[in-house]
Formats: structure tokens, C-alpha cells, sequence
């Protein structure tokens, strides 16, 4: 996990608004801009918030990212749920540390 | 001239983006304290208004993260988000570069401060700012403690940091309001967001209002962190608070738990004199 350079790429899609234009129409041209592994492209193709989280993506990063590609809260919220359930607890970031270090469990 | 007004609030986007969702026994009495302050802002005849925030990565990422940062730009912009998201609409908020420059100035002498011509305002300043300049008229100067990307700004200097600033405002002759704003306990923007630790958060305004600097600089990261939250780490922005009106008594005018804006919600104000 890139941790870094899906944060960095997720934290240009949400403050501009050309990177959100070209996001839409050639997703594959800003994915190049940065260093992803082949798991990580897909799961920004998918919007696969579930992964992105488990993986340490930042909520107040994710969370925008969530809401441009038309997530309503509530799916968002169990987005994240399904990825630990499906997953297991998150690997990396800042919630790896959370609740005893369950990283992010409910 | 001087400090005029000092206080806190919330900002969670749930305030202004999930408002239909909130019990409106809880929401509508934070609602009027917020516009409370509006009001107690505008009757100090507050000329600027230094918004003490907790960004999350509208304009600082961990390519070059500063502990502190004050915006020196002739206007700025927001939300970042989604409009319809957050139910704020797209606007210019008029800067007060020559007063930032002056004051950013003063408070090099004591804090290493980066500052900013271009500002991108998320919602942890355009929640506030649509209670509280909700014309969007009055000059803003925005400024950040990094709170979110660790190693974060430690706590004490983010005290001094408030100490800076008061320093900074009693050296121009504008009338200048402050507002800090940050969640105390919450998970925001996770699982458990909605969670809130309201003890914990009545502890934290209990030592707050007394401006007890000992007892409000004696929490860990790591205590926070288990007890708080990652939301916890913006208590930076309060403290700063505290550090601006050192000596002062804080007054909540509001604090109560509103799980769907996913925080203690706050209101209150410190005295300036």
C-alpha cells in the first residue's frame, strides 16, 4: 500500500476542481500522475471505500472522496463497515492505532 | 485597537450538511447560540475575524506540513466540498492582507509561522463562518494548527500560539474577533462516527472555562487518541483559545452531544478583559 501517494491523489481530487473534471473523464490519466500499485488503481476506479479504509486512508480525506462519487452518509459510513468486515481491521494510518489497536473497530 | 471578542465552536460539515437529521430539541438551541455569537461579533464592531482551525487537508498535506499557518491573501475560497454536500453554497471571502501581514509579522517574533496567500476554506472555517458572517462579508484571516497529520503541533505551543496572537492584536489598531474551532471527543468521518465521550468532553470545558494552562497542556496524544479520538487531536485549536485570553474565564453558551453532526457541539465565548 502507497499509503502516501492515495492520500496525496485523493487530497488534489478534493480541493480542485480541474483534477475532479479530469477524474470523471480520464480516471486513468490522474491515476498515472502518482505511484499506485495495480490493487490501489482499481480501488479508486471502483470507489472502494471499504478498502481504502482498511488500507489508512484518512476519514477527513476519505470522506470527501465519498461524497464526489455520489456516496449519501450513511453509505459511507457502511462502506467502511463492510471493508472490516470483509477485511479485517485497518492496516496502516492513523486508525491502526485506535480502540486498543483494532484499528477502527466499532 | 485590540482583541474585541474570543470564542469557540463547532464545525463538523454534519452541522450544515445533515441539519434535517438532528433532533431539532438539540439542533435549533445550538443553532441560536451560534448566532449568538453572530451577534455578540458584530456588537464588538469586530473589523476582522481570526479563525483559529483544525483543516483537514484542504490546503496542507504531509508534503510540507506546517504547525502553524495564517492566511495573508487578499480573498479566499470555499468549500472545497461539494456544495450540495455540505449544503454551503461556493463563495469569495474577503481577506484583510495588509492587517495579516502586520500581525503575522508581530507573531514571528515568538512562533515559526508559515503563511499563506492562497487559502482554500473546508468545512472546518465555512461552517463556522455561515453562522457567524453568514453575508460572508466581514474579512476573515484564517490560520491552522496542524492538527490532523502527526507528528502533530504539540500543545503548548499551541497555547503560545494564542499568547502570539493576542500580542499580535493588541499591537494594530483594528478591532479584531477570534474564533477557535474544533471538535473536543469524536471519530469523525470513520465507523464509530457519532461517537461521542461526553465526560471526557465536560472534563476538557471544565479546564477550558478555568483556563487551567497546567491542566489543559497535561494531555497525551496517546490519551487523547484512546479516549478522545483522532477528532480529539483539534483540541488545539481551543487551547489556542485559552493561550489568546490567558488568565480569563470561558462561558459556554452551549454544549450538548449531537451524534449526527458526530461531536459535542460547543458554543461558548472567553472573556477579553
Amino acid at each position: 500500500m502507497s499509503l502516501y501517494q492515495v492520500q496525496k491523489l485523493l487530497y488534489q481530487l478534493n480541493r480542485d476542481t480541474a483534477t475532479q473534471a479530469r477524474f470523471k473523464t480520464d480516471v486513468d490519466s490522474v491515476l498515472s500522475d502518482y505511484k499506485l500499485t495495480d490493487d490501489e488503481k482499481n480501488w479508486l476506479r471502483n470507489g472502494d471505500v471499504g478498502e481504502l479504509y482498511i488500507h489508512g486512508v484518512n476519514g477527513q480525506i476519505l470522506m470527501h472522496y465519498a461524497a464526489f462519487i455520489g456516496q449519501e452518509w450513511d453509505e459511507y459510513i457502511q462502506a467502511m463497515k463492510d471493508g472490516l468486515t470483509k477485511h479485517g481491521q485497518v492496516r496502516d494510518g492513523i486508525y491502526r492505532a485506535v480502540d486498543g489497536g483494532d484499528g477502527g473497530a466499532i | 485597537m485590540a482583541l474585541v471578542f474570543a470564542g469557540i465552536c463547532s464545525h463538523g460539515p454534519g452541522i450544515t450538511g445533515r441539519a434535517e437529521r438532528a433532533d431539532p430539541a438539540l439542533r435549533d438551541p445550538f443553532y441560536a447560540a451560534l448566532d449568538s455569537l453572530r451577534a455578540d461579533i458584530e456588537a464588538s464592531g469586530a473589523e476582522a475575524l481570526v479563525v483559529i482551525a483544525a483543516e483537514h487537508f484542504a490546503n496542507f498535506f504531509m508534503d510540507n506540513m506546517p504547525a502553524f499557518a495564517m492566511g495573508m491573501g487578499e480573498e479566499y475560497e470555499g468549500p472545497i466540498e461539494d456544495p450540495d454536500w455540505l449544503k454551503i453554497p461556493r463563495t469569495t471571502i474577503p481577506g484583510a492582507p495588509d492587517l495579516s501581514q502586520r500581525m503575522i509579522s508581530e507573531m514571528m517574533q515568538t512562533v515559526d509561522l508559515a503563511y499563506a496567500q492562497e487559502w482554500k476554506m473546508d468545512h472546518g472555517i465555512m461552517v463556522p463562518l455561515h453562522f457567524l458572517t453568514p453575508k460572508m462579508d466581514l474579512p476573515i484571516i484564517p490560520a491552522n494548527i496542524n492538527c490532523q497529520g502527526p507528528p502533530l503541533t504539540p500543545l503548548s505551543r499551541a497555547y503560545a500560539f494564542g499568547q502570539a496572537l493576542r500580542r499580535a492584536c493588541d499591537a494594530v489598531p483594528e478591532k479584531i474577533a477570534v474564533m477557535g474551532t474544533g471538535g473536543i471527543s469524536h471519530w469523525p468521518a470513520t465507523p464509530n462516527s457519532g461517537k461521542i465521550n461526553e465526560a471526557w468532553d465536560r472534563e476538557f470545558l471544565r479546564r477550558w472555562c478555568e483556563n487551567d494552562k497546567d491542566a489543559l497542556l497535561s494531555y497525551t496524544d496517546e490519551d487523547t487518541l484512546r479516549d478522545a479520538g483522532q477528532g480529539g487531536f483539534e483540541i488545539r485549536t481551543l487551547i489556542s483559545i485559552a493561550g489568546l485570553c490567558e488568565g480569563a474565564t470561558g462561558h459556554i453558551r452551549f454544549a450538548e452531544p449531537i451524534p449526527i453532526f458526530s461531536t459535542m457541539c460547543v458554543a461558548a465565548t472567553m472573556d477579553v478583559s
